[in-house]
């Protein structure tokens, strides 16, 4: 059947095959970040003994379902001072980078849409970007709340991702690759072999860094809702604040699977006997996301120079030495451990 | 055969159409770099300009140079330049006051300027004669390792020295900004680390009940 489609669309199919790809990682996506909304209100209403929502279907399971048609149905206001052109462009700027990201993940052996070399390099570079979709939404919507929130937002994206970006060079540094595909490999033969072992602060502090760097509680100043009401998004109504929301969910399925394929062996199986295969990876995404969850639940708000102390002070300098120990190590009979 | 050599015109064909798409939307965001009239905007101009760049030198297969602008310049220097601008409240009005003034000496050295740098690469060393196409790279090759190896090799010294006069740059913007105010209020997270519960509470021990006064005859003969 593939190759009569390819013989009847002809140099178009490249195309279209590629397209195919890309839905097929989006749609699920998508489901993916709907039901972890459901699943953080009943996460996190059980761990405040509450039932969370259960009125809309069986067990409140089609909860996701029922506020996307009511945001769909909502006006979407745009404040009248505002600038018109950067207020809209504002959510799709937040949206796609969370979804370009995604290009070079690799599911499997083979299931990775673009298997390009400088693949590390890339999903940095789209992280890095992520933070414009704040920054001009908060200065479009010409309101102090809001642009409180973006220049917040602003200055921690930039003091966290240089620490995370220290901690991913630990990472090539033992993978001695840029390809998020040989990175995995680099980690096969059991769960003692994977980097969260050998790199194990950078491992942490990539985690916390990529909690700052989605702006999830406990780092979550951009938001604020107590303090600036809700920060850069406070304008914003219907569908135009809802892919804010899905930005938000889509950049914590990002980084739970960036951190399950860089420190957990992405699609590897722990122990030997076990086969390796995308259900790995599906289940270390899904437990570093119910920890993103459980922190939620648990920690109060950092305050604001909390926050770039613990970046500038505290994260920078470790990821600092960390990496020149682990390259120190790789001079002596011990480096094995570090590769 | 015969489609493979058409595939390939046709990928020849979409490659110029890329490099020219991206070429004219890389003009078109420089110029409204300098003309657009709110700073913001000019500053995301300026964003969309080093992204077209960035897509430019992908298509050298400069993969490594490509990013690395994405990351650096747009992901890092224009968030802070934007942070800078949107707090600024520019009036571009007064600030293009004096242009009919400035205009007869800076049109000819504009015009001047821009001669120059048609004679010099409209020259024919500059001719796509002179400078072949570099061949294509086989798969397997790595623009970032190729880079590393030279800079670590090759060019370790300059490297190096580059490095040293960024780290003293560092030093000084910093040094020279930094003044220590005696009034500035700030906690230091040590001491709180350190504080004990008996800094902060004293518990005093004292009966729970109190013992009453006496019931006098006055109270005694209300009831």
């Amino acid at each position: 059947m593939m190759e009569t489609l390819q013989n009847l669309l002809g140099p178009a199919w490249p195309v279209v095959w590629t397209l195919v790809k890309i839905i097929a990682i989006v749609l699920p996506l998508m489901g993916g970040v709907a039901y972890l909304t459901l699943a953080e209100r009943k996460v996190i209403g059980f761990m405040q003994v509450r039932i969370g929502p259960n009125r809309v279907g069986y067990y409140g399971l089609l909860q996701p379902l029922a506020d996307g048609i009511k945001l769909l149905m909502k006006e979407i206001i745009i404040p009248s001072a505002a600038n018109r052109t950067l207020f809209l462009l504002g959510p799709v700027l937040a949206i796609a980078p969370a979804l370009a990201a995604w290009a070079v993940v690799p599911f499997d052996l083979t299931l990775v849409l673009a298997d390009i070399d400088a693949g590390l390099l890339y999903i940095l570079a789209m992280t890095s970007v992520a933070v414009y979709g704040v920054i001009i939404a908060g200065w479009a919507s010409n309101s102090k709340y809001a642009f409180l929130g973006s220049l917040r937002s602003a200055a921690q994206i930039v003091s966290y991702e240089i620490a995370m970006g220290f901690a991913l060079v630990g990472v090539l540094m033992s993978a001695n690759s840029l390809n998020l595909g040989k990175i995995v490999l680099a980690q096969s033969g059991g769960i003692l072999q994977w980097y969260w072992l050998p790199l194990f602060p950078l491992f942490i502090v990539y985690f916390i860094s990529a909690v700052a760097e989605t702006n999830r509680a406990p780092f979550d100043v951009a938001e604020g809702e107590s303090e600036i009401v809700a920060g850069f998004h406070v304008e914003y109504s219907g569908m135009a604040f809802a892919v804010f929301f899905l930005a938000e969910y889509a950049n914590m399925f990002l980084v739970a699977a960036l951190a399950a394929l860089m420190f957990l062996g992405g699609w590897l199986s722990p122990v030997a006997f076990l086969p390796d295969g995308i259900w790995w990876l599906i289940i270390k995404v899904f437990a570093l996301l119910f920890i993103f969850l459980w922190f939620r639940a648990t920690f109060p708000r950092y305050r604001y120079d909390q926050i770039m102390r613990l970046g500038w002070k505290v994260f920078i300098p470790v990821t600092l030495v960390w990496i020149l120990f682990v390259g120190g190590m790789m001079q002596t009979r011990w480096a094995y451990l570090f590769h | 055969m015969e489609s493979q050599a058409d595939i390939h015109t046709v990928m020849m064909i979409f490659q110029d159409f890329v490099f020219y798409g991206l070429a004219a939307i890389l003009l078109f965001a420089g110029v409204r770099v300098i003309t657009a009239r709110n700073p913001v905007h000019a500053a995301l101009f300026l964003v969309l300009a080093f992204f077209t760049a960035a897509g430019i030198w992908l298509l050298l297969e400069a993969e490594f140079l490509a990013i690395a602008l994405v990351l650096v310049y747009v992901g890092a220097v224009m968030v802070l330049f934007l942070f800078v601008v949107m707090m600024l409240d520019i009036n571009l009005d007064k600030l293009r006051e004096g242009f009919w003034k400035a205009l007869p000496v800076a049109l000819p050295i504009g015009i001047l300027m821009a001669a120059e740098m048609v004679m010099i690469l409209g020259s024919k060393h500059f001719s796509s004669e002179m400078i072949t196409a570099p061949a294509p790279r086989p798969a397997g090759y790595s623009n970032t390792a190729e880079l590393g190896r030279q800079l670590y090799t090759d060019y370790l010294l300059p490297f190096e020295l580059a490095s040293v006069v960024l780290l003293v740059a560092i030093v000084a913007a910093i040094a020279l900004t930094l003044r220590e105010r005696k009034d500035s209020k700030f906690i230091d997270p040590a001491e709180q680390v350190r504080v004990k519960r008996a800094d902060r509470v004293r518990i005093i021990s004292m009966p729970a009940e109190k013992e009453l006064p006496p019931v006098t005859e006055a109270v005694a003969e209300k009831k």
